[in-house]
């Protein structure tokens, strides 16, 4: 029973690559991070409305204490990771892109906890509502990355009820192991979160899915199974078998609608850090001020696992892991298949900062701009995990063949970057789909306008 | 306090307070495979080295100068045409190499030398460069080349395959009594069996035709170094399986019905090479897996039709050029299914 399932599993995977995985800090222990000076933290740290500062510059802040909020219903409000004084409120470098609103604060550096941070109550005892509030106002993000409001992914209306929750801890981009290690030394909490959020939307089963290279996650989330609380799904390792779309379908062989989520399959997906969040917000009432970030790369000296106040400037924790190694390469923001390339390392941690990254110089993959030449391998086709054709959509989004587009579900696309990644000519097609959306979106709102006219 | 309005007073350097230097930005993935173009060609061409080197040991010097000529035909014609039309000259990516040797391959040792040249020529202007160079030609460039010769010199074409004195080494006493009856092909001696013109069972050229065939093109030698370089590219994950199972499979089960020996069907002439090595050319099939499929099939009926109900006694060359034709129709009908489209059967 169990050997056909997962050989079933097995086939129902389809596409996805295997790139080096590089997971050099998965046996390291979470260790703490740095305890700087100066914090910058933005109010826009998730998808959504961005917060408005409630704290003002000389007022002085405590850790857990909001500095940020919005009335908006997808937000989440963001908090103080140090004690200390407000310096300034202004626009900061922000690691997703150019400039954004952040509160800068001078530390004192004694940690003193604000007198808001004390537990919300306990999972028997909460109603559903209670939970969702408690997650609201402890500022949980999706923790994997997305940083999706937490609480309004727990709301999902009445006609479709959820039937599953899915902890994500597959932990697919190279490099990053912060899930992995959350896994093995926190497990009870992992489960903990688990079974809150269980309780918010009123689902029956959890499934706790891992990829096979991290045999010792599985074996002690197996060992604290007690009874039937939940089930530890192996998944074949494979990028991205973390997105929410193909981890679903891995799971459960469900396959979320185009253009649905996943509440319409009756299932709903938390990263393994954003339960742990989540178990922390309720059962010490500590917001999320503090986030586990993998230092790793070839472009850094040293590595680990660290506990990182949000805020730090990536350059602080660098040269907290020992400060650059060889000629300056990229710098990214998550793993190396979807992180984010940064210029500068004076950006901060955020709550969605899964991995700091350097690539050295020598290693970057650099290309010539030139024309590329697609020679039809299929490799791009074979290995969508959402079963787009990506050689012909790049294509027509390259010559702006928009009308072309039609019917090759353009928007089915969920930029994991597998088809750019195995293409054997280099053609940087996840980029031209990228450009190709945001042309078909221009497109789209030119011609209302002129019909509106 | 309006903080939308505020202005960025300071630099992020300067603001930074450290990190002065600036980093490489570029979109991600930011990692890529190892793998190229010039890497696939190369092991394609790695994989034909074997029954290369055979078929030159076979069919003699002959064989040696009409695979030379031929590559020096491809290669040089690419050469000059993307020298003549101002682009980058793509030489150093092997494909143009690859098709020379493929077009040797395929035909028969004893061409005069010049025929070779003409055919690599002909593959790379005509079945290449006018569509805009690799990518973008419709029909396999080899075959287009190797079609030009076959009609134009027909004759030539399939009465070259005298055997040298190398080839003496693989006849067995059974092969010396054929020997003694035709020179032609063994697919051409089932034509004419089939004709009234001769009588001989078709299951003593099994031996030969897997280990050594000195009747026929420089690349139908060996049937064993054949599958043996369709597993080095299948090892690689070069080719699609898919195409030489359904290709060969079609033929095979449509000889028998027809009444040939199954497996003397799917030993001889340019079938397995052509299954092999040009139905699964990257360019000229299709792009989803049972588009590929159909695609195959699709040459393995126009195999034997021609095979059965033509004057010519092999069909894999016109076969594959027809089908490269369908292609682009294969591609716009034959899509993946979308994901999401429609409920899939639980797993758990």
């Amino acid at each position: 029973m169990g050997l056909t399932r997962q050989i079933r599993r097995t086939l129902l995977t389809k596409g996805g690559v295997h790139p080096k995985t590089h997971k050099y800090t998965a046996s390291m222990k979470i260790a703490p991070g740095p305890n700087p000076e100066r914090m910058v933290i933005p109010l826009s740290q998730h998808i959504g409305a961005p917060c408005e500062p409630v704290v003002e510059p000389g007022q002085r802040v405590l850790v857990g204490q909001k500095i940020g909020d919005s009335k908006a219903f997808v937000s989440a409000p963001v908090h103080s990771s140090v004690s200390g004084e407000v310096k300034s409120i202004g626009q900061f470098p922000h690691p997703l892109g150019n400039h954004g609103l952040a509160v800068e604060i001078a530390s004192d550096r004694s940690g003193e906890i604000s007198p808001d941070v004390r537990p919300a109550g306990d999972r028997v005892n909460m109603t559903p509502d209670e939970i969702r509030r408690a997650i609201r106002e402890g500022g949980v993000v999706g923790l994997g990355g997305a940083t999706f409001p937490t609480h309004v992914k727990l709301s999902p209306p009445e006609d479709k009820p959820i039937e599953l929750v899915i902890i994500n801890g597959a932990e697919c981009e190279p490099y990053l192991t912060g899930d992995h290690r959350l896994m093995v030394e926190r497990t009870a909490d992992v489960i903990e979160g688990a079974l809150l959020i269980r309780k918010a939307v009123g689902a029956k089963r959890i499934v706790i899915a891992i990829e096979r290279n991290k045999p010792d996650a599985i074996e002690v989330m197996n060992d604290s199974r007690k009874g039937d609380d939940f089930e530890v799904v192996v998944l074949p390792a494979r990028y991205p078998q973390g997105a929410e779309k193909t981890l679903i379908k891995s799971v459960t062989g469900r396959e979320v609608p185009a253009g649905g989520l996943p509440m319409d399959v009756g299932v709903v997906v938390d990263n393994v850090g954003t339960a742990v969040a989540v178990r922390d917000c309720i059962y010490e009432g500590m917001p999320v001020v503090e986030r586990i970030v993998t230092v790793s790369g070839d472009g850094i000296a040293g590595r680990g696992n660290l506990k990182v106040k949000i805020g730090t400037s990536f350059h602080e924790l660098i040269e907290y892991c020992g400060g650059y190694k060889g000629e300056k390469g990229k710098l990214l923001m998550g793993g190396p298949m979807m992180g984010l390339a940064q210029y500068t390392d004076s950006v901060p941690v955020i709550k969605g900062t899964s991995g700091i990254i350097a690539l050295a110089g020598e290693t970057v993959f650099r290309q010539e701009p030139a024309h590329f030449v697609c020679i039809r391998c299929g490799r791009c086709v074979r290995r969508c995990p959402m079963n787009l054709l990506p050689y012909q959509i790049g294509d027509y989004c390259d010559a702006g063949m928009w009308e072309q587009l039609e019917g090759l579900n353009i928007e089915d696309c969920v930029e994991c970057g597998c088809c750019s990644y195995i293409c054997p000519t280099k053609n940087p097609l996840v980029q031209l789909i990228k450009v190709g959306k945001e042309g078909l979106d221009k497109r789209k709102k030119k011609i209302e306008s002129l019909s509106s006219d | 306090m309006d903080f939308k309005s505020l202005k960025i007073t300071k630099t992020a350097k300067e603001k930074s307070g450290g990190g002065a230097d600036l980093f490489t930005v570029g979109v991600s993935p930011h990692v890529r495979d190892a793998d190229t173009t010039t890497r696939i060609m190369g092991w394609v061409i790695i994989a034909l080295l074997p029954l290369t080197v055979y078929g030159v040991y076979i069919g003699g010097i002959s064989a040696f100068i009409v695979i030379a000529m031929s590559i020096i035909g491809a290669v040089g014609a690419e050469y000059v045409m993307q020298k003549l039309m101002h682009r980058a000259v793509t030489v150093g990516d092997l494909s143009a190499l690859l098709t020379g040797l493929l077009l040797g391959l395929t035909l028969p040792p004893r061409l005069p030398f010049w025929m070779p040249l003409i055919g690599g020529i002909v593959a790379i202007v005509l079945g290449k460069q006018v569509f805009g160079g690799l990518g973008h030609n419709i029909f396999n460039p080899a075959l287009v080349g190797r079609a030009v010769i076959f009609i134009s010199w027909s004759r030539l074409m399939t009465t070259s395959y005298l055997s040298s004195p190398q080839a003496a080494v693989v006849q067995t006493s059974a092969i010396k009594s054929i020997n003694a009856v035709t020179t032609a092909t063994p697919l051409q001696t089932m034509h004419n069996v089939r004709d009234g013109q001769a009588a001989l069972s078709a299951s003593r050229y099994y031996g030969p035709l897997f280990l050594g065939n000195p009747w026929g093109c420089i690349g139908e030698v060996s049937a064993l170094l054949i599958l043996l370089g369709l597993g080095v590219l299948l090892y690689n994950g070069l080719v699609d399986w898919r195409i030489p199972v359904s290709y060969i499979g079609t033929v095979v089960t449509l000889s028998w019905i027809l009444g040939m020996d199954p497996l003397f069907s799917a030993l001889s002439g340019g079938l397995l090479i052509g299954a092999c090595f040009m139905a699964t050319d990257y360019v000229t099939n299709p792009m989803t897996w049972w588009g590929k499929v159909v695609f195959a099939v699709g040459c393995g009926i126009i195999t034997v039709v021609l095979r059965f109900y033509s004057n010519l006694p092999e069909g894999v060359m016109f076969s594959i050029l027809v089908m490269n034709g369908f292609t682009p129709l294969i591609d716009r009908y034959l899509k993946p299914r979308r994901f999401g489209a429609k409920r899939v059967v639980s797993a758990a």
